[in-house]
């Protein structure tokens, strides 16, 4: 009998399968999607006065010579609408089903949340919107540098956690020698070269001595906790005109940044969004359409084949890691040089992490990781915020957000993430 | 016991070899680390005595003085050391050379006198130059670092003999104060050394620690400071157990992704770390808060509250015995029990194991667990035996440390007990270190990272030192997250 049904079921190919799964996760999105649009209507409708508005200003108090008026909109008929939006795309979705698509609506569905979100907590008050989407640009900037120095690692097969030391060792070293040199560009400097020779470091260790690239990286975050504090509590203290290395200023371009709205979020940013904005393409078109990104990655995803076809396995990682180095480098600078002006211990406060999940979060594409930086930055900005709004949630688990979106985006369930399939292990030479 | 302990402790013998006897073993399995350890406090010692600022004047100062034959001399030094390392990389070569058979023992010798003649000759070369005075001010200020440091760590051996010898209770407790500190430190240590170990075992890289330990501290206290009027004998085992299923809870979540969808626990772990952290944040600004303005939580019912066998100061506490306990019982657990060897089976193989028909997902989300059950441990144990309450604050950053500690104990749990007892005690002096030399405590993390490095890059070790590698003595820790 039990043979009989063993032959009666068919067996399905792994293409099959496949196909199963994949239609398994857009019912999960058209799912989630209905859920967004039912939260948004329990949450955030439910409860508002008809007659409150929200107020959002769209200037950011600065340099830009016309002055848009606020945008004002009836809080709760928004609110409405975004939902039914939700529900009506998440009823699709789970019936018919978006295809291909199915991921950028849900992105838009989660914005659509998002931005309820927000209109409900400015439901009558008002917030600047200018403002706010400035400081999420500006949060976002380490995050992603600090996620583009990830992409190029990883894509070469070398998985990199030592973005947060490389941040917090350069942060250290370019706020120390800028101040010495009293130099913001050769401070900079030596904040990009402490994040290669960290990255030299990290390796020798995880290429030549094919040490565990996660212990690896834990090295590095471990000895650089150690020594910037060493160096911070032995020097800094002692001598304070060591940590003044002053900043880079906003240089408005000229034109662009006159631009009502877009232009002072834009371009009227330092040094660290522009070198941002440049190497998020050079790092793109260097990864996808050049022969050093196609053998960057080829090493990533087949070294054995890469090393057939005549790649030099070894040399192409080292040249990777070193890279990433240099982006870490400039990451961690932007902390002293193109924030603060100054080293505090333990800066970066875990920003190299999420970076990391920046990286994994924008499946390990430079624009990817770009558009997760953004969205973790939002958050941060928005729990700065939320005290102003009198909102009743807790900031912390705004901060969260980051975390336990990365975790949601690797376990698959809804979008789906693909490491190099060579990320992590070490190559032996056969 | 002591045997099957060295058994486990060492790599398996190749064959033919079984003739050597158990201590040499254990000193094969041990000089590894110690080698990796020495290393690091030698390269600690390069970096107190070069950021002495003493020792900078002084070293700008004697550069300065310098004239053409200094610089002469100072390039022959240079030689010198290129000279002595070229001889010890290749002893045999020169050794035949000058007629001798070569053989192992003798380029040994001939090495360890080559390397010894070359560090007189640069010494020598360095004092005739006039960096004399640099060397003995760089050569007092590491001593003195590392003077203090022993010293705060084990504390006065004299002063102790004067305290049992006058019997005087206030100058017994001032005199084994410092052991006592380093046991009290080690013990969270010895916890989250064998949460990280077990994971190693099997094939596990839990980097949460960190997290499982706040989680774990924040479910006792609450059940030390919420629940009255028990009596302590019911009051700890039930925080001790809160503690341990908070962190186990904690670590179920990345084992389960892991087993399910293989989703990697390195990133998820990392990730539950910060959740964790902004988790006990938002806790102890909210819910859990003590009335007042600081963060703290309340603090724990004395029912709760793990013994202390001395009078203040000593906080030397129960907690102690229970690590020793928990290292006990993970070897039992991993070296004498059918989960335990399912659980470095998958750890050693996986795909054996799967051939062997050991349920994979179920042991891995088991091994996360328990190595989750020991990290909430360590945070309990600092809650219910050393401060009695929560701050944001209470770790410093013992889920990071205890990879060293895994790496330097070989994930064995006598390893770790040792590892820890180490670290343990170097932690609690470096603040008599800071105090007396003015050498930030931070330099603990650095020796620590270059241990891990040393530990987990043997080749590193074994071409300094020149060791012959033992065959299978090198474990993989974890694998990528490419498929």
């Amino acid at each position: 009998m039990a043979a009989t049904t063993t032959l009666s079921t068919p067996r399905r190919t792994p293409a099959q399968l496949a196909a199963l799964a994949e239609r398994r996760r857009h019912r999960i999105i058209g799912v989630v999607m209905v859920l967004l649009g039912f939260a948004g209507l329990a949450l955030f409708a439910n409860g508002t006065d008809s007659a409150w508005v929200s107020t959002f200003g769209l200037n950011t108090g600065g340099t830009s010579a016309i002055r848009l008026g606020d945008l004002i909109i009836p809080t709760q008929t928004t609110v409405i609408v975004l939902s039914s939006l939700a529900l009506f795309a998440g009823g699709y979705q789970i019936i018919r089903g978006f295809g291909k698509s199915s991921n950028a609506i849900l992105g838009l569905i989660i914005l659509f949340f998002i931005a309820s979100f927000l209109v409900w907590a400015t439901g009558d008050k008002s917030i600047n919107l200018a403002a706010m989407l400035k400081s999420t640009l500006l949060r976002a900037v380490p995050l992603t540098l600090g996620a583009l120095s990830g992409v190029v690692s990883e894509r070469s097969g070398v998985v990199n956690i030592a973005i947060e030391g490389m941040m917090l060792s350069s942060a250290l070293a370019a706020a120390m020698i800028g101040s010495a040199t009293q130099s913001l560009w050769i401070g900079l400097f030596g904040g990009i070269l402490t994040g290669v020779i960290l990255a030299a470091f990290h390796a020798v260790l995880s290429i030549r001595y094919k040490v565990d690239q996660v212990i690896s990286g834990t090295v590095i975050n471990i000895f650089s906790v150690g020594i910037t504090s060493f160096i911070s509590a032995k020097f800094l203290s002692e001598f304070p005109d060591l940590n003044n290395p002053g900043i880079y200023q906003a240089v408005p371009i000229p034109g662009l940044s006159a631009i009502p709205f877009i232009g002072p979020i834009l371009f009227d940013g330092n040094f660290f969004l522009y070198a941002m904005f440049l190497l998020l393409v050079i790092v793109h078109v260097a990864l996808f359409y050049t022969r050093w990104g196609l053998r960057t990655r080829a090493v990533g995803e087949k070294p054995r084949a890469a090393d057939t076809l005549g790649i030099n396995v070894f040399r192409t990682r080292y040249n990777a890691v070193l890279l990433s180095g240099a982006l870490a480098g400039l990451a961690g600078a932007y902390f002293t040089l193109g924030s603060v002006g100054r080293f505090d211990e333990g800066m970066t406060a875990g920003r190299g992490f999420i970076a990391l999940a920046a990286v994994i979060f924008g499946n390990w594409t430079p624009f990817g990781a770009f558009g997760a930086a953004l969205i973790f930055g939002f958050a941060d900005s928005l729990q700065s915020r939320l005290a102003i709004l009198s909102v009743p949630i807790p900031s912390q688990f705004l901060l969260m957000a980051p975390y336990i979106a990365t975790m949601i985006a690797l376990a698959g369930l809804i979008g789906r993430t693909q490491a190099p399939a060579a990320d992590g292990q070490p190559y032996e030479k056969g | 016991m002591a045997d099957s302990l060295v058994q486990d402790l060492l790599p398996k013998p190749a064959e033919g070899t079984s003739s050597v006897p158990w201590w040499r073993r254990i000193v094969e399995a041990v000089q590894l680390p110690l080698l990796a350890l020495f290393t690091a406090f030698v390269v600690g010692a390069f970096i107190i005595a070069l950021t002495d600022l003493a020792v900078l004047a002084l070293l700008t100062d004697t550069i300065s003085r310098l004239n053409a034959i200094g610089y002469a001399l100072l390039a022959l030094t240079a030689a010198v050391i290129i000279l002595g390392i070229g001889i010890s990389r290749r002893p045999e070569v020169i050794l035949k050379r000058l007629g001798f058979a070569a053989t192992g023992r003798q380029s040994r010798w001939f090495n360890i006198i080559a390397v010894l003649l070359t560090i007189a000759a640069v010494i020598g070369l360095l004092i005739t130059i006039g960096f004399g005075p640099v060397l003995s001010a760089g050569a007092e200020s590491v001593r003195r670092a590392y003077g203090a440091l022993l010293e705060g760590s084990l504390g006065n051996p004299a002063q102790m003999i004067a305290a049992i010898q006058s019997g005087d209770g206030r100058q017994m407790a001032q005199a084994f104060y410092p052991i006592s500190e380093a046991l009290v430190a080690s013990t969270p240590y010895i916890f989250a050394g064998l949460a990280v170990a077990l994971g190693f075992r099997s094939g596990l890289f839990n980097i949460g620690v960190e997290g499982q330990l706040f989680i774990g501290a924040i479910t006792s206290v609450f059940v030390g400071y919420s629940i009255t009027g028990l009596p302590a004998i019911i009051h700890i085992p039930l925080a001790l157990a809160a503690g341990a299923l908070g962190g186990a809870a904690w670590a179920f979540i990345p084992g389960f992704l892991k087993a399910r969808v293989g989703a990697h626990e390195v990133i998820n772990t990392i990730m539950m770390n910060y959740i964790a952290f902004r988790l006990s944040e938002w806790l102890l600004n909210g819910p859990m808060k003590r009335p007042g303005s600081v963060p703290v939580s309340p603090f724990i019912e004395a029912s709760a509250q793990l013994p202390r066998f001395f009078p203040d100061p000593i906080r030397f506490h129960f907690g102690f015995f229970i690590a020793i306990g928990a290292a006990a019982f993970v070897w039992w657990f991993l070296f004498k029990s059918k989960w335990g060897f399912e659980l470095r089976t998958v750890g050693a193989n996986p795909s054996a194991a799967k051939y062997a028909g050991m349920n994979i997902a179920r042991t891995i989300i088991l091994a996360m667990c328990l190595s989750g059950a020991l990290a909430g441990l360590a945070g309990t144990n600092e809650v219910l035996g050393v401060n009695y309450n929560l701050a944001n604050a209470f770790s410093s950053g013992y889920g990071f440390d205890s990879i060293a500690l895994a790496l330097l104990g070989r994930s064995h749990p006598a390893g770790v007990v040792a590892a820890s007892l180490l670290f343990g005690t170097l932690r609690s002096g470096a603040t008599r270190m800071q105090n007396v030399a003015q050498i930030p405590v931070d330099i603990i993390s650095v020796i620590q990272a270059l241990v891990i490095a040393f530990i987990a890059a043997p080749a590193i070790i074994r071409s300094i030192y020149r060791i012959v590698q033992a065959k299978g003595s090198d474990m993989v820790f974890t694998r990528g997250w490419g498929r």
